[in-house]
C-alpha cells in the first residue's frame, strides 16, 4: 500500500462536516426542489399549468419567499441548475433569499440516467465530464452542497452485481470531486419502488447496495462525516399485495442502515419516492421512533412529499400564493417534528397529502 | 440479483446476538487465554518452566479458579483446543468451571498463518478445510463462540491489495461458518504494531482494512448482529519515534471504528497487541471516555494484558498459584472498570504491569 495522500486537509474536512451538520441539526431536513424541466412538466401537467421557465420561477418564487420560521424545519434546499440562477419578482436571487434564511444552497449534479448493456434494462448515472470545473464554479456561486442520484431497480436478475458496482463506484467519484471543491455530497443510491416483491427482499437489496456504496466511498477516499446519505425507505414493492405498517417499514429501514452505514455519517435523509405526503411523515416518524440504536440523524429529503399540496394549492394562480406557502409550511413542520419522533397525526388530511405519488419508473 | 437464500433462520439469528450481547455485556471483556503450544512456548520459557501439557494445564488452572468476583468483568474466555479437554485437579473440566460462572466458553478455530506467494512476507491464515463439522463438535462440546486470526503488517508497500482482499474474504468464510453452527465468529483482522510508521498511518490502514473485512461480511451474508470484532487499537509502529497519548490513540481508535464499523454489531473487543497491562487498560479507558458517540460496546479480548502478572507472579510453583491468581483477578477488574471509562490509574509505575509485552512479529 502506497503511502497516503491526504485527499483532504483538516481545514477542509471542519468546513465539509460543519456544512453536513447544519444541514440536519435539530430535526431539520431537505427540499428536494430540483426537477429537471421535464419532471417539472409532469408536475404542472397534473395541474394543468405550462411548464414554462417563468411558471418554473413563479412556483418556486412561493416556496422561498415563505416566512423566515422555515429554517426551523428546513436546513437545506436542493436545486436545478436553471433554479439557481433564477431571481424573484424584485431582482434578488433565490440563493440569496435562502441564505438569508439560514438554509443551505444545494445544487443537483447528476446529468441523468445512461444504460448499462448487457443488463435487463439497467443504468449507470453520467455527469463526472468536467464535474470539477463545475463543482467549483457553484461553489462560487452559492451553493455548499450537491446531490447525485443512481437508480437500481428489484426485478429478474436485478440490481446485477454490475449495476450496483458501477452505480456505487460512481457515486464515489461524484462525492470525492464535490469535497475537492467544498461541497458536501448527497449521496443518492435509490432502490426503486416499483415491483410486486415485499418488504423483506426490499431489506436484502437496500443492505447490499449500501454495502457496496459505502465499500466505494472507502476505496474513494471520501471524507464520511462531509457527506449526506440520501437512501430509500425499505418498503414492499409498489404492486405487492401485501400491506406493511410504518412500525414494519421503520425496523425494516433501520436494520438495514444500522447493517451498512458508518456511524461517522452524520445525517440520513430519506427521500420520499412516490409515497403520498402524509406516509411519508408518518414512515420518518416510525423510523425516529424505532428502538434500535441510531447514530445518525434521520431526517428527510423531500421533493413530491413536500410540495403535492403546494402545488395542489397553487394551480398556477398568483392569487393562491398564501394558500400554497401555507400548504408547503405544514408539511414542512409536520416532517420536522417527525424527524425528532414527535409527530402527532391529526386525522385531517386532505386529497392531495395522502394520493400516492407513485409514477412508474421515476425519473426527474 | 436472485432473490435472497436466508442464510440463518431467526431463531438461529437470535440465539447468536443473545450470545454475542452476554460476551460484551457492560464491564465485561474476553480472557483470551488460547495460546498455541508454540506460543505456550515462549511464555513458560520467560519464566524458566518447561512447556509440557501438565505445566499448560497447571497454568489455566490458575486463571480458571479464579473466584466470582471475575464474573462481572470476564464475559467469555477463549480457549485453545488442547484446553477445551483439560479438567482441574480434581477432574472437573475447564469448560464446565468456566460455564458455572455464567461466562461464555470459546474457541480459537484458526490453524496459523501460510505465505501468500508474491508478496513482501504477507500471509493469509487456513483452518477453513473441515471447518463446519469441527465447529458443530465445539458447540455440542460446550463453546459458544471463535475466534480466527488474521495478520496484516505495515511496511513500504504493505499492506497490499492482495493481502487485504484475502484476509477479508478468509475471515468471512470463517464467520460464516461459524454461524451455520451455532457459534458465534469473533473476527479478528490484525494488523500489527511492527514498524516505524506514525498514529495516522495505522489509522489509514485500519480504515482500509476495516472496511474491505465488511464488504467481504456483507458479501457472504455474515449477520452482523452475531458477530463480534477483535481489532487492534490505532497506535503509532514500536519503533515510531513520536510518542502520542492515550487520549490521542483513543480519538483515533473511535475514528477509524466510527468510519468502518456497522452499528449492527454488538462489540469491539480490542487486541492488546503487546501493550504492557497498564497502557492497555489506559488505552481502553480512554477510548472509551473519547466523546465521539459509538454504538457498539467498546472492551477487551486480552492475551498478554490480563496474564503477565499472573504468569510472573505462578513461575511454575504451585505455592504461588493462589497469588498468581489474584494478580489476574486484579487486572480482569481494572479492565472491566476500563470498558466503562472509570479506571482511574494505578499510579504505581514498573513490575510486570508497565513493562511492555511487544514481541517482534507475534504469532499466537
Amino acid at each position: 500500500m502506497a503511502h497516503r495522500f491526504p485527499a483532504l486537509t483538516s481545514e477542509q474536512k471542519k468546513e465539509l462536516s460543519e456544512i453536513a451538520q447544519r444541514i440536519v441539526a435539530n430535526g431539520k431536513g431537505i427540499l428536494a426542489a430540483d426537477e429537471s424541466v421535464g419532471t417539472m412538466g409532469n408536475r404542472l401537467q397534473r395541474i394543468k399549468v405550462e411548464n414554462t421557465e417563468e411558471n418554473r420561477r413563479q412556483f418556486r418564487e412561493i416556496l422561498f419567499t415563505v416566512d423566515n420560521s422555515i429554517n426551523q424545519s428546513i436546513g437545506g434546499v436542493i436545486l436545478f441548475h436553471e433554479t439557481l440562477y433564477q431571481k424573484d419578482s424584485e431582482g434578488k436571487l433565490f440563493r440569496n433569499i435562502l441564505k438569508e434564511k439560514g438554509i443551505v444552497v444545494g445544487i443537483k449534479l447528476d446529468q441523468g440516467g445512461a444504460p448499462l448493456a448487457g443488463t435487463n434494462k439497467e443504468t449507470t448515472i453520467q455527469g463526472l465530464d468536467g464535474l470539477s470545473e463545475r463543482c467549483a464554479q457553484y461553489k462560487k456561486d452559492g451553493a455548499d452542497f450537491g446531490k447525485w442520484r443512481a437508480v437500481l431497480r428489484i426485478d429478474n436478475q436485478c440490481p446485477s452485481n454490475l449495476a450496483i458496482q458501477e452505480n456505487a463506484n460512481a457515486l464515489a467519484r461524484y462525492a470525492s470531486i464535490c469535497q475537492q471543491n467544498g461541497l458536501v455530497p448527497i449521496v443518492e443510491p435509490e432502490v426503486i419502488p416499483d415491483g410486486d416483491h415485499d418488504l423483506e427482499h426490499c431489506q436484502y437489496v437496500t443492505e447490499k447496495v449500501l454495502a457496496a456504496v459505502y465499500k466505494a466511498l472507502n476505496d474513494h477516499h471520501v471524507y464520511l462525516e462531509g457527506t449526506l446519505l440520501k437512501p430509500n425507505m425499505v418498503t414492499a414493492g409498489h404492486a405487492c399485495t401485501k400491506k406493511y405498517t410504518p412500525e414494519q417499514v421503520a425496523m425494516a429501514t433501520v436494520t438495514a442502515l444500522h447493517r451498512t452505514v458508518p456511524a461517522a455519517v452524520p445525517g440520513i435523509c430519506f427521500l420520499s419516492g412516490g409515497m403520498s405526503e402524509e406516509d411519508a411523515t408518518l414512515n420518518l416518524n416510525a423510523i425516529n421512533l424505532c428502538p434500535l440504536p441510531k447514530p445518525w440523524k434521520l431526517s428527510f429529503s423531500y421533493g413530491r412529499a413536500l410540495q403535492a399540496s403546494a402545488l395542489a394549492a397553487w394551480s398556477g394562480k398568483a392569487a393562491n400564493k398564501k394558500a400554497t406557502q401555507e400548504a408547503f409550511m405544514k408539511r414542512a413542520l409536520a416532517n420536522s417534528q417527525a424527524a425528532k419522533g414527535q409527530y402527532v397525526h391529526t386525522g385531517a388530511s386532505s386529497a392531495a397529502s395522502t394520493q400516492s405519488l407513485f409514477t412508474a419508473c421515476y425519473t426527474y | 440479483m436472485p432473490h435472497s437464500y436466508p442464510a440463518l433462520s431467526a431463531e438461529q439469528k437470535k440465539e447468536l446476538s443473545d450470545i454475542a450481547l452476554r460476551i460484551v455485556a457492560p464491564g465485561k471483556g474476553i480472557l483470551a487465554a488460547d495460546e498455541s503450544v508454540g506460543s505456550m512456548a515462549k511464555r513458560l520459557s520467560q519464566i524458566g518452566v518447561e512447556n509440557t501439557e501438565e505445566n499448560r494445564r497447571l497454568y489455566r488452572q490458575v486463571l480458571f479458579s479464579a473466584d466470582d468476583r471475575v464474573k462481572k468483568c470476564i464475559g467469555g474466555v477463549i480457549f485453545f483446543h488442547e484446553t477445551l479437554y483439560q479438567k482441574d485437579d480434581n477432574g472437573v473440566p475447564f469448560v464446565r468451571t468456566i460455564q458455572d460462572k455464567g461466562i461464555v466458553v470459546g474457541i480459537k478455530v484458526d490453524k496459523g498463518v501460510v505465505p501468500l506467494a508474491g508478496t513482501d512476507g504477507e500471509t493469509t491464515t487456513q483452518g477453513l478445510d473441515g471447518l463446519s463439522e469441527r465447529c458443530a463438535q465445539y458447540k455440542k462440546d460446550g463453546a459458544d463462540f471463535a475466534k480466527w486470526r488474521c495478520v496484516l503488517k505495515i511496511s513500504e508497500r504493505t499492506p497490499s491489495a492482495l493481502a487485504i482482499l484475502e484476509n477479508a474474504n478468509v475471515l468471512a468464510r470463517y464467520a460464516s461458518i461459524c454461524q451455520q453452527n451455532g457459534i458465534v465468529p469473533i473476527v479478528e483482522p490484525e494488523i500489527l504494531p511492527d514498524g516505524d510508521h506514525d498514529l495516522k498511518r495505522c489509522q489509514y490502514v485500519t480504515e482500509k482494512v476495516l472496511a474491505a473485512v465488511y464488504k467481504a461480511l456483507s458479501d457472504h451474508h455474515v449477520y452482523l448482529e452475531g458477530t463480534l470484532l477483535k481489532p487492534n487499537m490505532v497506535t503509532p509502529g514500536h519503533a515510531c519515534p513520536i510518542k502520542y497519548s492515550p487520549e490521542e490513540i483513543a480519538m483515533a481508535t473511535v475514528t477509524a471504528l466510527r468510519r468502518s464499523v456497522p452499528p449492527a454489531v454488538p462489540g469491539v473487543t480490542f487486541l492488546s497487541g503487546g501493550q504492557s497491562e497498564e497502557e492497555a487498560s489506559l488505552n481502553l479507558n480512554a477510548i472509551n471516555r473519547c466523546p465521539l458517540p459509538r454504538p457498539w460496546a467498546l472492551t477487551f479480548s486480552y492475551g498478554r494484558a490480563l496474564q503477565a502478572s499472573a504468569l510472573n507472579a505462578w513461575r511454575g510453583q504451585q505455592d504461588n498459584a493462589g497469588a498468581a491468581t489474584e494478580e489476574f483477578i486484579k487486572r480482569a477488574e481494572v479492565n472491566g472498570l476500563a470498558a466503562q471509562g472509570k479506571y482511574e490509574g494505578s499510579g504505581e509505575d514498573g513490575g510486570a504491569a508497565a513493562q511492555s509485552l511487544y514481541v517482534a512479529n507475534h504469532a499466537y
